[in-house]
């Protein structure tokens, strides 16, 4: 199992680290060459999804990454990844990938000071999954009837999955459980 | 701070790694910055070179112009108070700023304490110019580092040394045996656990970005090189002939900072560089300012 990570910025390198401790191989990709290696997933990590998006373009990663996970390469997008795979985002009017039906709102819990910690259930994962939510999104609304919620905190939308899709607006690298990385690596399967 | 929060903070700087944060005076620029793919703008009324030029006491920015800042960008504002300055810093935390720079750029307020800021929720990052200064901070509640270097010079030596003196002093921890710590923490006047943290880690427990001097796409490369995991770009953005160009440019080479064909292209036509003072022309040093 080979999985590449996206390493544009942000929080690459605890993905990185994780999926090492998991025994699949994982390798950072910086630039287009990096991108066209073979792997059986993809992860867009946290981090800033305007920075990121940026990258994307500038690089010219964007439209390949688009069409790939259009036809079917499973992808795990954490915060700023699930901005940057919603079809919508409600505050924000960048062009984004677009692949999965969902509409997130940026900055959803507003700045630093609403960040928090918590503990939730994860439908088809499991219950008391550390959730790190750092200046989170969260989905709004479910736009696709191919998209199945698999997480609510307080009544807001905090995980998703389309397809091979997999989205969360907190942050599962920054814990110490393996769990959500392990159902993804099963998705690449 | 609880544990909690001070995770929580120390997050937040990880989430910034690989980015650049730039130095803004204006929402204009604010958005060209964010525009270019700075990761956070810091908000300040002027930029260091200009502190350094006008002279005199240099102070926390007006919040209203911070406010401003704020709501221009969608990306994470830092803004900076004085070393030691409790109340501006309390002011900073009162309009919710994402992080504060307890920076060596302003005046001092405090020649002898920095402020204590495990009594704050919002997160501070801090200069320091080597291992010690660097755990010092963090025992105060500093959940991310910067080295110092020399601000407003344009001059990267200082960044420089102060990387490769953290970085080496780091690699000499890490090889020590388990009972040399105990000296080894008196001797940098740190805590015993932070010390034996980066001896079984091999790197600080926060997030170290380099600032203070980065003008080029070059200046921003070498730094990745050297070990820090972002750049803070002060006066090196705005005081130079195209902006924006340079911020995008400066952007991509912290994603690419090894490669040297795209650095070359990225070093292509951007206009004129800040002038710079070299850092034997200068007369006031901000790096002394708070050990």
């Amino acid at each position: 199992m080979k999985i590449g990570v996206f390493a544009l910025q942000g929080a690459f390198a605890e993905h990185v680290r994780m999926l090492h401790d998991l025994g699949a191989e994982a390798f950072e990709i910086h630039s287009l060459s990096d991108w066209e290696k073979e792997k059986d997933g993809i992860i867009l990590p946290g981090g800033e999804s305007t920075t990121q998006v940026k990258l994307l373009h500038d690089l010219g990663i964007f439209e390949p990454l688009k069409n790939e996970i259009r036809n079917g390469l499973p992808v795990f997008g954490t915060c700023a990844g699930m901005i940057l795979l919603a079809q919508n985002t409600t505050n924000d009017d960048r062009e984004h990938l677009a692949t999965m039906g969902i509409s997130v709102r940026r900055n959803a819990y507003g700045r630093q000071l609403g960040s928090f910690h918590t503990f939730g259930t994860m439908e088809g994962i499991g219950e008391d999954i550390p959730m790190t939510f750092i200046r989170a999104p969260y989905i709004e609304k479910v736009l696709s009837p191919e998209c199945e919620v698999l997480a609510k905190i307080d009544g807001n939308i905090v995980a998703a999955r389309q397809g091979k899709q997999l989205v969360t607006a907190f942050h599962p690298e920054l814990d110490a459980d393996f769990r959500v990385h392990e159902y993804f690596l099963k998705m690449c399967r | 701070m609880d544990n909690e929060r001070q995770n929580l903070n120390r997050q937040l700087a990880q989430m910034l790694k690989g980015g650049v944060i730039m130095d803004v005076t204006t929402p204009e620029q604010a958005r060209i910055a964010e525009e270019a793919g700075a990761c956070a703008v810091m908000a300040l009324e002027r930029i260091p070179a200009d502190i350094r030029a006008a002279g005199g006491v240099s102070r926390m920015s007006d919040p209203k112009m911070i406010r401003g800042i704020q709501e221009a960008v969608s990306i994470p504002v830092m803004a900076k108070c004085r070393i030691g300055h409790i109340a501006e810093a309390q002011i900073l935390q009162a309009i919710e700023i994402d992080y504060i720079d307890e920076s060596e750029v302003l005046s001092p307020a405090d020649d002898i304490y920095h402020i204590d800021k495990t009594q704050f929720q919002v997160p501070f990052v801090c200069g320091a110019r080597d291992l010690g200064e660097a755990l010092r901070r963090i025992a105060e509640g500093a959940t991310m580092i910067r080295t110092k270097g020399e601000p407003g010079t344009g001059d990267i030596v200082q960044a420089v040394r102060h990387m490769r003196c953290m970085q080496s002093e780091i690699r000499r921890v890490v090889a020590m045996r388990d009972d040399e710590l105990f000296e080894a923490a008196k001797q940098l006047q740190v805590p015993y656990g932070l010390l034996a943290f980066v001896h079984a880690n091999g790197k600080l427990p926060v997030v170290n970005f380099a600032a203070g001097g980065v003008a080029t796409p070059a200046d921003a490369a070498l730094m990745m090189q050297l070990g820090a995991e972002g750049v803070f770009v002060g006066s090196g953005i705005f005081k130079s002939g195209n902006p924006a160009k340079r911020a995008a440019a400066i952007v991509k080479a912290v994603t690419n900072y090894t490669d040297a064909h795209m650095l070359a292209e990225l070093s292509e036509d951007l206009g004129e560089a800040m002038v710079g003072i070299n850092e034997q022309e200068i007369e006031l040093l901000m790096a002394e300012r708070g050990k």
